[in-house]
């Protein structure tokens, strides 16, 4: 019911590479409002490779990647940032000597308007109350958990229209794995359009309406989540099923 | 325990005191002598026997507690109100104003010196304690800003006051030129380049006879006062200082006068800077030092953050050079070595990177110190080298641990 809508992230046919080697062979997807996307793969399968295209590092060697219909091509990355998606990069990356708040805040850089800002930053304490409790803490101090949290919530600030997230189970319990899912739900609830790029296939694949599953540089496989998830290959692929 | 801990200290400083002779040995001991060889051992003995028992002390040391004894969490927060922060800084600015009015001579130019390193401590402190962006080749804004104002005396009669704002420009588009390149280098490439830049700058001046005067250097004009001059006896057509305030003539008005402009500029300075950490582009510069990446993933150009932070630091940079070129009336290639460099980056390092106080303090601090170090004669740089040594070990962030302001919610 929601693919009557037009696209909002269209990727056709794209091809990227670094140097002499190339990653993606020609990767297809597409994400519609308000749903929850994954992308799955192993190790070395291009999915990294994949979000970082979509920012332009590196650039596209073919293909098309059609944000709202609007080619991102040729877009420099800090201007991809303020088209209306922002990424939640692997490993977190926050900025450890600042405040929770303060990184807050840095999201707003992307932010079309800064109208309703405070407005967000209250929902997004309502989401993540640990990082309300620690507002004035700084960020390097944060546990794991918390650090991702605040990378999600940083992101949400810019109060994108989608929402990339590059592998945020990376390094967590599975517990805080499960929690910050259960929150990433419930952000979509409200409208987010979200696109996940895991590795944690069991976990991912319980959370997205859509999944697509990346084997080196090519889709091989692609369905509705849980679908996908009952799937013998992917049982064997990716779960450690028999 | 205690007793194998005791000979393990022994054993490290007899080995110390070993090593320490067979480097000195040879270079103390053996004299030439005509064509011979005479062998002196006392003096290399002694040297030996006071390593020996320097390692032996240093093996007391509470080395590790000093070290460790900064905790990486919980930053402090600032207890102090702003109001009294505020009144502290004006009673620091009002003694350090009356300074001319008491201290001999000597004290006022060891004081201009002493703040112009001040004003390039707070200018690399941008580029190095905010940014991120070890800079090694700083001496060349400070060089374009002092041969700016000295060229542009000599070319364009270019006075003072209009050598400030454009020294400061100068040196801010030679920053931009230097921020072009080095784009996309990090740490210690990035260091390399900039120490070439340095370099490259100061080769020019020396090595550009016709222009600058090669390593003759050029005379640069004192300060005027709305256009008086400190001067016994003004040139043609104007009127001396002191003859329009009534004053007997004494040569350290000049420097008093330097000394007080150079104070506001400083004042100046340390209050920008303060603004501009909370200000956007401030944030944006600590947010590069700490990740470029998730910078970049935020929208933020680091193109421009990182050119606006070389330009501004260049700035101040040049404004500092322009001011030392004042004082003393004249510049050469041989100001701008990379010593300066050296010892510029010295004091952001020693005042804890990114702290204004300790910036500032550490400025005043390595100044002033071969100064009351005289007394020492020919030992005074080892006494001072030492004396940094000591405080990296007690101190291995800085005099001052940069407290940022830290931003939380209201009632927490």
């Amino acid at each position: 019911m929601k693919q009557n809508q037009p696209a909002l992230l269209q990727v056709q046919d794209l091809v990227v590479g670094y140097r002499n080697t190339e990653v993606l062979h020609g990767v297809s997807l597409e994400v519609f409002p308000s749903e929850i996307v994954t992308l799955i793969g192993c190790n070395g399968a291009g999915k990294t490779t994949f979000l970082k295209s979509i920012y332009g590092a590196p650039r596209p060697r073919s293909g098309k990647i059609l944000f709202r219909g609007e080619d991102l091509g040729r877009l420099p990355t800090h201007q991809v940032a303020k088209q209306g998606l922002s990424l939640v990069p692997e490993g977190r990356r926050i900025f450890p000597g600042m405040s929770v708040l303060e990184n807050l805040k840095m999201g707003l850089s992307a932010r079309a308007q800064l109208e309703g800002s405070e407005a967000d930053l209250v929902w997004i304490f309502e989401l993540f109350p640990r990082l309300k409790e620690r507002s004035s803490q700084r960020a390097g101090t944060l546990s794991g958990g918390e650090q991702q949290m605040l990378a999600i919530g940083r992101s949400l600030m810019a109060r994108p229209s989608l929402l990339l997230l590059d592998e945020p189970s990376l390094g967590l319990a599975p517990l805080i794995v499960r929690a910050i899912f259960e929150t990433l739900k419930q952000v979509a609830a409200e409208g987010m359009t979200i696109f996940l790029v895991e590795q944690n296939a069991n976990q991912a694949l319980r959370l997205a309406d859509r999944a697509y599953v990346l084997t080196n540089g090519r889709i091989s496989l692609s369905g509705v989540g849980l679908e996908l998830l009952a799937d013998p290959e992917v049982q064997r692929a990716y779960l450690g099923g028999h | 325990m205690a007793k194998t801990r005791l000979i393990q200290r022994i054993l490290a400083a007899l080995g110390a005191g070993i090593i320490a002779f067979i480097l000195v040995g040879p270079i103390m001991g053996l004299k030439i002598e005509g064509y011979d060889f005479v062998a002196n051992w006392t003096s290399p003995l002694t040297l030996a026997a006071f390593v020996c028992i320097a390692r032996l002390v240093l093996g007391y040391v509470p080395l590790d507690r000093i070290r460790h004894s900064h905790s990486d969490t919980a930053p402090r927060q600032t207890k102090r109100s702003p109001v009294q922060v505020a009144a502290l800084g004006v009673l620091l600015v009002v003694l350090a104003a009356s300074l001319p009015f008491f201290a001999s001579k000597y004290w006022i130019s060891v004081s201009i010196i002493a703040l112009i390193y001040v004003l390039l401590g707070l200018g690399l402190n941008i580029v190095v304690g905010l940014a991120g962006l070890l800079d090694l080749g700083f001496v060349g804004f400070y060089a374009v800003g002092a041969y700016g104002y000295a060229l542009g005396f000599k070319y364009f009669g270019l006075g003072f006051w209009g050598a400030l704002p454009t020294g400061a420009l100068m040196a801010g588009l030679f920053g931009a030129i230097l921020g072009f390149p080095v784009l996309r280098m990090h740490g210690d490439y990035l260091a390399i380049v900039t120490l070439g830049f340095g370099e490259i700058i100061r080769l020019i001046l020396n090595n550009w006879l016709d222009v600058t005067g090669g390593p003759n250097g050029l005379d640069a004009p004192p300060p005027t006062f709305f256009g008086w001059e400190f001067k016994r006896a003004a040139t043609q057509g104007g009127v001396p200082f002191h003859e329009v305030f009534n004053l007997d003539y004494s040569p350290q008005v000049l420097d008093s006068f330097v000394y007080l402009v150079l104070l506001a500029a400083v004042v100046i300075t340390i209050y920008a800077v303060m603004r501009l950490r909370r200000m956007p582009v401030g944030r944006a510069w600590e947010a590069l030092r700490e990740d470029e990446i998730a910078c970049r993933s935020l929208g933020l150009n680091h193109v421009t953050i990182k050119l606006s932070a070389f330009m501004m630091g260049a700035s101040i940079g040049g404004v500092a050079g322009v001011f030392f070129a004042a004082y003393q009336g004249f510049v050469s290639p041989v100001s701008f070595s990379f010593f300066e460099s050296a010892l510029v980056l010295a004091i952001v390092v020693l005042g804890g990177m990114g702290s204004l106080t300790g910036v500032v303090l550490s400025a005043l601090f390595l100044t002033m110190m071969p100064e009351f170090l005289r007394e020492f004669a020919d030992y005074r740089i080892l006494v001072f080298g030492f004396a940094m040594v000591l405080i990296m070990l007690w101190k291995p962030r800085g005099l001052v641990q940069m407290r940022r302001p830290y931003f939380g919610l209201r009632g927490n």
